[in-house]
């Protein structure tokens, strides 16, 4: 099936690996991804909270310009937040013809325009999960993921919210459709209460203890599940719960080693993809133990950020340019 | 934006956000029950609960309410919004408040709005997101000594290939920002 596909800014590189895996995966599953001609930024919870109408003018040149290619009715989302701020726009403009109106005035000094309701946003995992179906992947599992134990989270723009006539595709508190998807891949779902919590945004940034504290408790309820890895959807909760991992131990005083993988690179792996084509190896917690465990062998962990060119110890020590 | 008409200049703080709020966020029924700040993830480190808040907005005491940090630790999660009885549009709410509080110079931390507007300058003049520049600017300006703390994490980041030097540019620049441009001008005017 025919979806438009928005990346969102996070895809282009922190969360490169999900959007890798996301198209390695698309084919096999017969997922036809369009990406959308010059996406912009969907602004995040960034933009809206400073400038209103430009926050929804923004994410609604997306729509635009996804609508202007006529074949395609549904736009799909990888990342929650490009998700949620995609399909708000959209239910927003149907709601508030005061707003549509605005948005369309600002939207056409860019010679663009969006009539909400053209476009259904999905969410990648939604697609998988209700188009594609949890029978037909695991009738197309080649290398069952047994014995590897997962956790399934969803963190909270994925099902969050659901405003009456515009229903989240899953429960808004226990989300269930990743615990199925994770089961046909023949995973073992580790229960996991804190499933739809949030990972704390952009908090690490704001404040601290506030951020990491919200990390600490989904890395150590994870921990305490006896879980491999933890399962995301999401590149804000994989950047948070990965990459702020170590940070976070050394603010909370804790030795947590928790890999967390996209779960674009499970399905991958599971239909027999090889772990360097799924993006595997760019996480900084080290998923190769975890993975070793299903017989995957991951990429060795990349050396260390390239290093400083050595002095020539004859000459007098001058300033020099880095050679990156 | 809401159904009702737009307030004057001595519109009380609850018009002001219940006109700045798009669709209908249903503040006035709020029965003070205290869901949303139980619920809340970072509520405790909230200077006040969203029920808390919404007393105050509803008492019209304008600089509490404008100086409060609770919009600024919102991370956003909307289980306030899915688990309010009343239906009331928290998220939403909050968001408007941190506008608010930003137009009148009413919050007097200036961390996490400056992380707003760093975050925004890329977007406004390339179009995408750079996260290098975002933390760059971010920690240079409010924690200089917390990017030594997170040194390894960059060093891991960069050489994986996961954080750009350089931010994307989109083509339609000009376009994207006319748009902006054209809807900054709306909401003056509004």
């Amino acid at each position: 099936m025919k979806y438009g596909y928005f990346p969102g800014c996070s895809l282009e590189r922190n969360a490169a690996a999900y959007h890798i895996s996301s198209m390695a995966v698309a084919k096999p599953l017969g997922m036809d991804f369009v990406e959308v001609e010059d996406w912009n930024c969907c602004g995040a919870t960034e933009y809206v909270s400073l400038n209103l109408i430009a926050s929804y003018a923004l994410i609604a040149r997306n729509l635009a310009q996804a609508a202007k290619d006529s074949t395609i009715a549904q736009l799909v989302a990888p990342c929650s937040a490009c998700y949620l701020n995609l399909r708000k726009c959209d239910s927003y403009m149907a709601k508030s013809p005061a707003l549509a109106e605005k948005v369309n005035t600002a939207l056409a000094a860019g010679g663009l325009a969006y009539k909400a309701g053209t476009l259904r946003v999905r969410h990648l995992l939604d697609v998988m999960v209700n188009d594609i179906g949890c029978e037909a992947i695991a009738a197309k599992v080649t290398k069952p993921l047994k014995g590897l134990r997962v956790v399934p989270y969803y963190g909270c723009m994925i099902v969050r919210p659901g405003y009456s006539g515009q229903a989240s595709f899953d429960n808004v508190e226990q989300p269930d459709t990743l615990d199925k998807l994770l089961a046909a891949l023949g995973a073992e779902v580790v229960p996991f209460s804190l499933k739809a919590a949030c990972c704390g945004g952009h908090m690490t940034q704001i404040s601290e203890a506030t951020g990491f504290e919200l990390i600490r408790r989904l890395v150590k309820s994870a921990t305490d599940g006896r879980a491999d890895l933890i399962a995301t959807l999401c590149p804000m909760c994989q950047l948070n719960l990965d990459a702020f991992q170590g940070p976070m131990n050394r603010f909370c005083k804790t030795d947590y080693h928790m890999p967390v993988l996209y779960f674009t690179q499970l399905v991958g792996l599971a239909l027999g993809i090889d772990a360097k084509s799924l993006g595997i190896g760019s996480e900084l917690v080290d998923a190769r133990p975890a993975l070793a465990k299903i017989g995957v062998e991951a990429p060795p962990e990349p050396e260390g950020a390239p290093k400083k060119p050595k002095r020539d110890d004859k000459s007098l020590p001058m300033p020099r340019m880095s050679a990156v | 934006m809401s159904t009702t008409t737009t307030p004057g200049p001595g519109a009380t703080l609850f018009d002001r956000v219940v006109a700045a709020t798009p669709g209908d966020c249903r503040l006035g029924m709020c029965i003070q029950c205290g869901t949303c700040g139980g619920s809340c993830p970072s509520g405790p480190d909230m200077d006040h609960t969203p029920r808390a808040l919404f007393a105050l907005i509803n008492a019209g005491m304008r600089d509490e309410v404008l100086r409060s940090n609770t919009p600024w630790y919102c991370v956003s999660c909307y289980y306030c919004t899915v688990r309010c009885p009343q239906e009331v549009h928290i998220t939403d709410v909050m968001y408007t408040l941190k506008r608010i509080a930003v137009q009148e110079n009413g919050f007097d931390d200036s961390k996490a709005p400056d992380f707003s507007k760093t975050f925004i300058y890329w977007v406004e003049n390339h179009g995408r997101a750079f996260e290098l520049g975002l933390m760059g600017v971010h920690m240079l300006r409010h924690n200089p000594f917390g990017a030594f703390k997170i040194a390894g994490m960059g060093t891991g980041m960069l050489s994986r290939h996961r954080m750009a030097f350089k931010p994307t540019r989109i083509k339609q620049l000009n376009g994207l920002k006319a748009i902006l441009a054209k809807a900054k001008e709306l909401e003056a005017s509004a």
